[in-house]
């Protein structure tokens, strides 16, 4: 149909739009009709014209330009797929974030296997991550993190009895009702929004046997508001907030487990958190934030790296927040170096090894002050 | 889709990239494509990269070579529609009511209103070239309201009706991309990322925009940034950081100082983080002087 309708030279590049798609970039029609229109408006003399017109309407996200450079290649020049996953795997710091297209359904591990094995797999996802029920602590997270975590004062203003601005446009229309008399003086208050709440995990090896109820917790978390970002830590960095806004919890777990490759793996603390730190995109979401970072602070050799981290992130958010399994009651004294090496700027190191614990940690966050 | 092949004379990429380079704006052959395109299509420009590579300088630019005023709009976090759109003038719509008495008063008139940029870019699109700068730094609510400014160019003011533009205006957006910014902003405009330039490319700029630097002195210098960009900083000079440390190294050559110690010195220009200054130190000497041969 669409290739009777639209004249042979066009459709080249109307089925490289829709190759694009397929590797997950997201194009609307409009775009497709700016591609064309840009293409006819160029001449084209070049191939080159048509690579930069497609990199300027079609607008693919900077970090994927080596990917869309080689479909390209792909499409106008023939040229065969070689490596393209080295393309896309040249970042340094392995980084890895989420796709951006859906999330992929519930793949089990062997694939060739029959359907019995399939529903065996089903069994031991059951087992693995629906088989209890919330616990309490994360029921009452659910419940009261909307009326008690932290928030920020923010920038639009709302209409109250008493307040610390004047609302000007009000009260004069009001008083052009009333013959141009002022009667009353309506103000303004600034809005308090919840303050946003950066959760880094741990999987490494040493947090093995508290890694699966941190991932529900912060999928808890994840319900319960909307200003929160997660991020696993291990030998990689791997932001999971999209999988775990997945409503289902078994969903979002899965699908959290399919993105993140370094489960219990080794530890690499002080290098991911600076990985973390060094995307620009990625620490402005610690800027003004609340952190909890969930983890032993057990790391391989020099603590030099992972200090360095802590410190800046410690400068960057509002109130930063180290719990650790290690520690137990209220007057923790860190022993390992790493830890001692990283309190004086953390605001709160204490106690992560149980829900209960972070919970109630997480609900008595100093709520509109740094503490 | 309206298409204008031709935009005050420019008809091509080439030819913008010429009148770019008469306005001492030297874009690559990517920005003057994307740019280009922008016009003739009457979409939106909209620029990302890191800070420092010169996207509001080309706005700038463009401005200049379009014949247009520029009105900028620098985004911040909590920017509202107050500051972006327009305003009552309320003590002067006090005081007519209290003069008017008996008679009669619009307070709504032409008087009372106070253009904020979107407002007046609207107004007059045929000599004004709308820049927003730093979107990234506005909060989401503000970029989604940007998208129906974007789509329509219109503006509703309930007291007056709505205000439509006559064509479809130049606009320019800038990111610093410290956030990601939304697939349906994107989505309308023509998107370009700017990069580093290349070491060539970088020294004509240099020598362009400082025109008391010798070609010498620009090419140590642009060599010697490119080091700088090498290494793990945690804030990367810029183009612009570039043409000042070449000034300021002019600057304290003329005052006496010798070179490998002008650049030395006046490395504050380059660099803006102590950390990254007691990190580079220990090599600087050796990075300035591979430069300078």
């Amino acid at each position: 149909m669409i290739e009777r309708l639209l004249p042979r030279a066009a459709q080249t590049f109307v089925s490289f739009v829709t190759l694009l798609r397929l590797n997950g970039f997201v194009v609307a029609p409009e775009q497709t009709l700016a591609f064309l229109a840009a293409i006819e408006l160029l001449g084209p003399s070049s191939l080159e014209d048509i690579r930069r017109a497609g990199i300027a309407t079609l607008a693919p996200p900077p970090e994927r330009h080596a990917t869309y450079r080689l479909l390209f290649d792909i499409h106008f020049l023939g040229r065969q797929a070689a490596d393209r996953d080295d393309a896309e795997e040249q970042d340094i710091v392995r980084l890895q974030e989420e796709g951006r297209g859906e999330i992929e359904p519930l793949v089990a591990e062997q694939q060739n296997e029959s359907g019995l094995a399939a529903s065996r797999m089903e069994a031991l996802v059951v087992r693995r991550f629906g088989g209890a029920a919330p616990t309490d602590p994360l029921r009452r997270l659910a419940r009261e993190a909307a009326s008690r975590l932290p928030r920020r004062r923010g920038h639009r203003r709302m209409r109250v009895r008493s307040g610390s601005f004047f609302d000007l446009r009000r009260t004069l229309r009001e008083s052009v009702r009333n013959d141009g008399e002022i009667l009353k003086l309506r103000r303004l208050k600034r809005r308090l929004r919840p303050r946003r709440l950066l959760v880094l995990i741990d999987v490494s090896g040493s947090m093995k046997n508290r890694t699966e109820d941190n991932m529900r917790l912060a999928h808890t978390l994840a319900q319960a508001t909307s200003q929160v970002e997660v991020f696993t830590l291990g030998t990689r960095l791997t932001r999971v907030t999209r999988a775990l806004r997945l409503k289902r919890r078994e969903q979002a777990l899965t699908a959290a487990s399919h993105v993140v490759s370094d489960w219990d793996g080794g530890t690499r603390l002080g290098e991911a958190l600076a990985a973390f730190l060094a995307v620009p995109r990625f620490s402005s979401y610690a800027r003004g934030a609340a952190v909890l970072v969930i983890s032993d602070g057990l790391e391989r050799g020099d603590h030099y790296a992972l200090r360095n981290s802590v410190e800046k992130l410690g400068l960057r958010a509002w109130h930063l927040s180290w719990l650790t399994p290690l520690a137990q009651g209220a007057a923790f004294k860190p022993q390992t170096a790493a830890l001692m090496a990283i309190r004086p700027f953390v605001d709160d190191m204490v106690e992560g090894g149980t829900d209960e614990a972070i919970v109630s940690h997480i609900l008595s966050l100093p709520k509109t002050r740094a503490a | 889709m309206a298409v204008r092949n031709s935009i005050v004379g420019i008809d091509s990429p080439q030819a913008l990239e010429r009148a770019l380079r008469a306005a001492y704006y030297l874009a690559d052959e990517g920005l003057a494509t994307a740019a280009y395109l922008s016009l003739a299509l009457g979409k939106p420009l909209l620029l990302e990269g890191a800070p420092g590579v010169g996207k509001t300088e080309a706005a700038k630019a463009i401005s200049g070579v379009l014949g247009r005023r520029l009105i900028r709009l620098q985004c911040y976090e909590g920017i509202d529609a107050s500051a972006a759109l327009y305003e009552w003038n309320y003590p002067r719509q006090m005081l007519a009511i209290r003069q008017a008495g008996e008679e009669s008063i619009d307070i709504y008139g032409e008087a009372f209103l106070i253009e904020r940029p979107m407002l007046a870019c609207l107004r007059a699109p045929d000599t004004t070239v709308l820049l927003i700068d730093e979107i990234d730094r506005a909060d989401q609510e503000f970029e989604a309201f940007l998208l129906e400014f974007l789509s329509d160019f219109s503006i509703s003011i309930p007291e007056r009706g709505t205000v439509r533009a006559a064509e479809r205006p130049v606009v320019v957006l800038t990111s610093n991309r410290t956030r990601d910014l939304h697939e349906a902003l994107r989505r309308r405009c023509v998107y370009h990322w700017i990069d580093y330039p290349t070491t060539e490319r970088e020294a004509r700029i240099v020598m362009m925009r400082a025109s008391s630097v010798a070609e010498a002195t620009a090419r140590a210098v642009v060599a010697a940034v490119g080091k700088l960009r090498r290494e793990p900083l945690n804030k990367l000079p810029g183009i612009a950081e570039a043409v000042d440390w070449a000034e300021a190294a002019t600057l304290l050559n003329r005052g006496g100082t010798r070179w490998p110690d002008a650049f030395k010195r006046s490395i504050g220009v380059a660099l803006k983080d102590e950390e990254d200054l007691s990190f580079i130190a220990p090599r600087l000497d050796a990075l300035i002087a591979e430069a300078v041969t």
